[in-house]
């Protein structure tokens, strides 16, 4: 053996020989490590899944944008074209644009042969329709023979709701057409919009005839441009000056593209919440399962310093094989996410207005593993960076070294990483957030959730100490007493469960209060079959109709179409163009439907004021107004404030006397704004009218005869509606039941990790309990005591927690009113408990295993 | 060469305060095989400790070559470590992952050392493992294990070997085999080697034997031979402060 005189000069060791010592290091506990890091794989599996996927379909938006638009540009009018807004046109048309014109509006579509009747919504095209993309019809190519008579192609939903077939009459308004197909694939439309509002199909030139479009009756006016050069953002914006004036509204392709990619941007960002959510507990569950880790790892590092190992050198070594790992574990959530990313367009894609290709979105996944490996590190960081103090003395001797623990605060490496923990957390959340208060108000929620659920853990410790009696059984009281002793699990798993029900929890309670809002909607109010657009001269043969039949009606009520003229003397446009006042545009600019009574209605409720039925307006005076609270919110106005109507280019001032609350999810004629009978009834008007019919033949017969008579005249049956209605919400039933297992499945891995940092002692000492004499069924139940006190007190905290939590988010985030669902909420706490249990007792499993010898060997 | 200057101990235990080593002076030349014996609490392995660089005195100075161990920081005591100080501990202390080929390794390629491997292959040949290479230490027995820690002891050819009770997990026979190697390498490459023992008759193989006892060094034989050879006898001494 050579002198040590001849020893070659030291150089450091390069970056390779120490991987490849940590490799080989890590080798009887990669899986382990893979395990913890793999914590975080279901977060990543949820941002790569939602991202990839909104990443397809803003990509399918752009890829089929004109289709989708239906054209560069779409001018709309409110009430019809005139010759002003037609000259314009044809200023496009000059500059090489085609044109195509399109009017939408809702009528009774009546089959003659079956005598059945549909609510439709019809659409009256151009010949040039569609100017981008195809529509496609069975039998095939029908759409060129739209324009070559009185042709109609139907959805094939109104197909069987008319129990019709090609060949057969139609009737619309006063004019019958032929049905000569149905429609396949039309672009633009999702396909679940035809459940609710069938298409029909015809040419515009057969519009009058069935005068339908008549006074009081809503359409939509649309023109679609096809532009053969030049930018339409730039072609719009140089007669923008005369389209305002000619109250032409002009949307370009970009302008309608970035207003859907927003929407989805928008969806993304709150379904990325749960990816965020997903990710954090997994932290948490890499946190706990490093920790134990680190300290296996103890005795190695212990000797690495006897050999020459540098501080350096040794975190070298460990965080490469944390790097390593988590880089696996984020893999693996990838490829989870990208395998859901191709199930989602069967769940969702009929919600969606494009036909959705999807493919690996590149940038999604490296952002999700990005963010997961992120994540992994920093939370692994905590534990790792204990290894820098392990003395080399710890070879010679097992015990602590005899130096005092610093506390965290005071020791500068461990302050920083807890920052980087700290910054990390306010980092994902800003990702998601839509403002800076957003993002400190998630951070601050979850910084909280943990200081309370360590509080819990620090309160369930201090609580067995106090309580324990000496005359409990010994199972029990050991079970206790692990509790509070040193090296217990207390913390760990209190934070990692609690935390994990919390947030499970949350998300369970938003969501389904979300879903309850939707399907609170009551359809068997006091009718059910509307009718509406009933023409003054009408009333009375309508009154025959529904007497004939022996129905009654629920409610019958004049309708008045106005606008907003000014407030307060202010005019609309003057209010519009003040930046600094804070009117919102929608409550200003839209048409409002509204009606006159002098009775409030059994879905309202005065909030503020006095009905002006107790105190009625004299002769002369300024009749009153009753306006449902958020519109005067939106309006900015209040009790004794002055609003003029146009009533149809009539003016009609009022005075605001008192605001209601609206019970919209009763399904019932109800208004923004209700007028005092002296204002309105002297103004054109149509009516409606709620009627209740026993069954579904009365109903159909009701409105075959009133469509019969009155073709002008639409009615809807709310029974369909009710039906639409469960069947959406039975999807999205569906999906919150998915994200609910989905998020119970998060919860897992993180356990596992909680529970098996101390899986080590606990079999040892089990071993030891089994060597001195315990039997199988007393370590069983010992260990049962303490999971289970660790699994109620964790799952319970974390539930009340999570009612905080999701109040907070439905009143601020969602301003919906929060009813706590207890029994749900028990029941994920009870199973969050029982998973504690079943994966302690597993994990305590090799006690039986073991024999006593080999555990003793390994101390 | 090990210079101990005055070496002091001291631990505040709860409300004690306890001095493990008192003012522990001696020089030991480059070479030479001592050993270092006391009952069990008399501060051998606090000492060794001490002049392994692994922990620092309460008062004093390790001289090892010159370079002062106590004014270092804990990097720079490892970065010599690695350089000029070999370990065998009484319970092996191989890293479990590794086999016995790797494990050899570990202190060359911590000082990036490209003839590791074969450094290593040599030196378990040397000590009669040659066969065992890629054996992991589950897989060794506790004599062979403790054969792995001598050649890995030696691998970075260290000026200086601190034994730590090295037989004390293993049977007489295979215990004084383990010494005889110790003893075969000393003179092959004139590492000086520093042996804690309790176990009188394993003392008396070295060259020279300090005695502790409560921390002061009660005997130095500096170079004679302390007894006969024979029965095994075990220093006695009833248990003192803090030691081990």
């Amino acid at each position: 053996m050579n002198s040590p005189r001849e020893s070659p000069d030291p150089r450091p060791a390069t970056r390779a020989p120490l991987l490849g010592l940590a490799w080989r290091e890590s080798r009887s506990t990669r899986r382990k490590l893979l395990l913890y890091m793999s914590s975080i794989s279901l977060g990543v599996a949820a941002l790569v899944a939602i991202d990839s996927f909104a990443g397809n379909v803003t990509r399918s938006v752009r890829e089929q944008s004109r289709a989708l638009v239906g054209g560069d540009v779409v001018f709309s009018v409110r009430n019809g074209w005139t010759p002003t807004t037609d000259s314009l046109l044809d200023e496009f048309k000059a500059r090489g644009a085609v044109i195509t014109k399109q009017t939408a509006f809702a009528s009774m579509a009546y089959a003659p042969r079956t005598n059945a009747t549909r609510l439709a919504q019809v659409r009256a095209v151009g010949e040039a329709y569609p100017l981008y993309g195809t529509i496609t019809t069975r039998p095939a190519g029908e759409w060129a023979r739209l324009h070559e008579g009185r042709n109609v192609l139907l959805d094939p939903s109104l197909m069987i709701g008319l129990d019709a077939r090609v060949g057969d009459t139609v009737s619309l308004g006063y004019q019958s057409f032929e049905i000569i197909g149905s429609l396949d694939q039309v672009p633009g439309d999702p396909g679940m919009a035809a459940a609710m509002a069938p298409r029909l199909f015809m040419s515009e030139k057969y519009m009058a005839d069935t005068k339908l479009l008549i006074t009081g009756s809503r359409g939509e006016y649309d023109a679609y441009a096809k532009l053969s050069s030049g930018s339409p953002d730039e072609m719009v914006k140089s007669l923008q000056t005369r389209l305002d004036t000619a109250q032409l509204r002009a949307r370009t392709i970009r302008q309608q593209e970035s207003n859907i990619t927003e929407d989805i941007t928008d969806m993304s960002n709150f379904l990325g919440l749960v990816g965020i959510i997903a990710l954090l507990l997994g932290g948490v569950g890499v946190a706990s399962g490093v920790n134990a880790w680190v300290m296996r790892k103890i005795d190695t590092v212990a000797i690495l310093r006897c050999l020459g190992a540098t501080t350096r050198q040794v975190m070298t070594i460990y965080i490469s094989q944390a790097v390593v790992m988590g880089l696996l574990g984020a893999a693996i959530g990838a490829a989870l996410g990208i395998g859901i990313q191709f199930l989602l367009p069967g769940v969702i894609g009929d919600v969606l207005p494009v036909d959705v290709s999807v493919r690996p979105e590149p940038r999604a996944i490296g952002m999700g593993m990005l963010l997961g490996l992120w994540i992994a590190l920093a939370f692994a960081l905590r534990p790792l960076i204990a290894l820098r103090r392990v003395s080399p003395l710890q070879a010679l001797r097992r015990s602590d070294d005899g130096s005092p623990a610093r506390k965290w605060w005071r020791d500068p490496p461990r302050v920083i990483v807890n920052l980087l923990v700290a910054l990390s957390v306010i980092g994902l959340a800003a990702t998601r957030a839509e403002d800076l208060q957003e993002t400190f108000a998630f951070s601050g929620g979850i910084a909280g959730s943990l200081a309370v659920l360590a509080a819990s853990a620090a309160l369930l410790s201090f609580t067995a100490r106090r309580a324990l009696r000496g005359g409990w059984p010994y199972v029990v009281r050991q079970g206790v007493a692990n509790l509070y002793r040193p090296g217990n699990q207390t913390r760990s798993v209190v934070l990692s469960l609690g935390f994990g029900a919390f947030l499970v929890t949350t998300l369970y309670l938003v969501q389904s209060n979300l879903l309850a809002t939707f399907t609170r909607a009551e359809f068997n109010a006091r009718g059910n079959v509307v009718f509406f657009d009933i023409q003054e001269d009408q009333v009375k043969g309508i009154d025959s109709i529904v007497a004939g039949q022996q129905r009654d009606y629920a409610a019958r009520v004049p309708i008045v179409t106005m606008r907003v003229a000014s407030i307060n003397g202010h005019s609309v446009q003057e209010l519009m163009g003040d930046t600094t006042r804070r009117e919102s545009p929608w409550a200003l600019r839209r048409e409002y439907r509204s009606t006159y009574r002098s009775e409030v209605s059994g879905t309202e409720k005065i909030l503020k004021g006095k009905w002006f039925g107790e105190q009625p307006t004299p002769p002369g005076g300024v009749p009153q107004v009753s306006l449902e609270t958020e519109v005067a919110n939106a309006m900015r106005v209040s009790l004794g404030d002055t609003i003029t109507w146009n009533v149809q280019g009539v003016e009609v001032r009022t005075v605001v006397t008192s605001t209601r609350e609206v019970n919209w999810q009763r399904f019932e004629l109800n208004f923004f704004a209700v007028f005092e009978p002296v204002a309105l009834e002297q103004a054109p008007k149509t009516f409606a009218a709620l009627v209740m019919a026993p069954d579904d033949s009365a109903v159909a017969m009701l409105q075959r005869d009133v469509v019969r008579h009155y073709p002008n005249v639409a009615s809807l049956d709310l029974s369909l509606v009710r039906r639409t209605v469960a069947e959406i919400s039975n999807r999205a039933t569906t999906a919150i039941r998915f994200l609910a297992i989905f998020s119970l499945a998060m919860a897992v891995p993180v356990l596992f990790s909680a529970v098996s940092a101390t899986r080590r002692d606990r079999v040892r000492e089990g071993v030891l309990l089994k060597t001195l004499g315990a039997t199988r069924r007393q370590i069983t139940r010992i260990m049962f005591s303490e999971y289970a006190l660790l699994g109620v007190l964790g799952s319970l905290a974390g539930m009340i927690l999570s009612f905080g939590g999701a109040w907070l988010l439905l009143r601020y985030v969602f301003e919906r009113p929060f009813e706590p669902a207890f029994l749900e909420a028990v029941t994920i706490a009870g199973l969050l408990m029982l998973l504690t249990v079943s994966i302690g007792l597993l994990a305590g499993r090799d006690v039986f295993k073991e024999t006593p010898m080999a555990a003793l060997r390994d101390t | 060469m090990l210079v101990a200057q005055g070496l002091t101990k001291e631990f505040d235990s709860g409300s004690h305060h306890l001095t493990v080593l008192r003012d522990v002076s001696f020089t030991i030349p480059q070479g030479t095989f001592v050993a270092i014996v006391g009952p069990s609490g008399s501060g051998k392995t606090t000492l060794l400790g001490l002049l392994a660089g692994l922990d620092t005195p309460t008062r004093g100075r390790v001289l090892l070559d010159d370079a002062d161990l106590t004014a270092m920081t804990e990097d720079e005591r490892a970065k010599l470590r690695g350089q000029k100080v070999g370990f065998v501990f009484q319970s092996f202390q191989l890293i479990p992952t590794l086999n016995a080929l790797e494990n050899v390794q570990v202190p060359l390629e911590l000082r990036g050392d490209s003839g590791a491997s074969h450094r290593a292959t040599e030196l378990l040949q040397r000590v009669g493992l040659g066969d065992r290479l890629d054996h992991l230490p589950s897989q060794l027995s506790g004599g062979e294990q403790q054969r792995v820690a001598i050649a890995r002891a030696f691998s970075n050819r260290p000026g200086i070997l601190f034994a730590d009770e090295p037989t004390g997990n293993l049977d007489g026979a295979t215990g004084t085999r383990i010494v005889e190697l110790l003893e075969e390498l000393n003179r092959e490459s004139g590492t000086t080697i520093v042996l804690v023992t309790h176990d009188l008759t394993l003392a008396r193989r070295a060259q020279r034997l300090i005695r502790l006892a409560d921390g002061l060094v009660v005997e130095d034989t500096n170079g004679s031979g302390v007894g006969g050879r024979g029965s095994r006898e075990t220093a006695t001494q009833p248990a003192g402060a803090l030691g081990e």
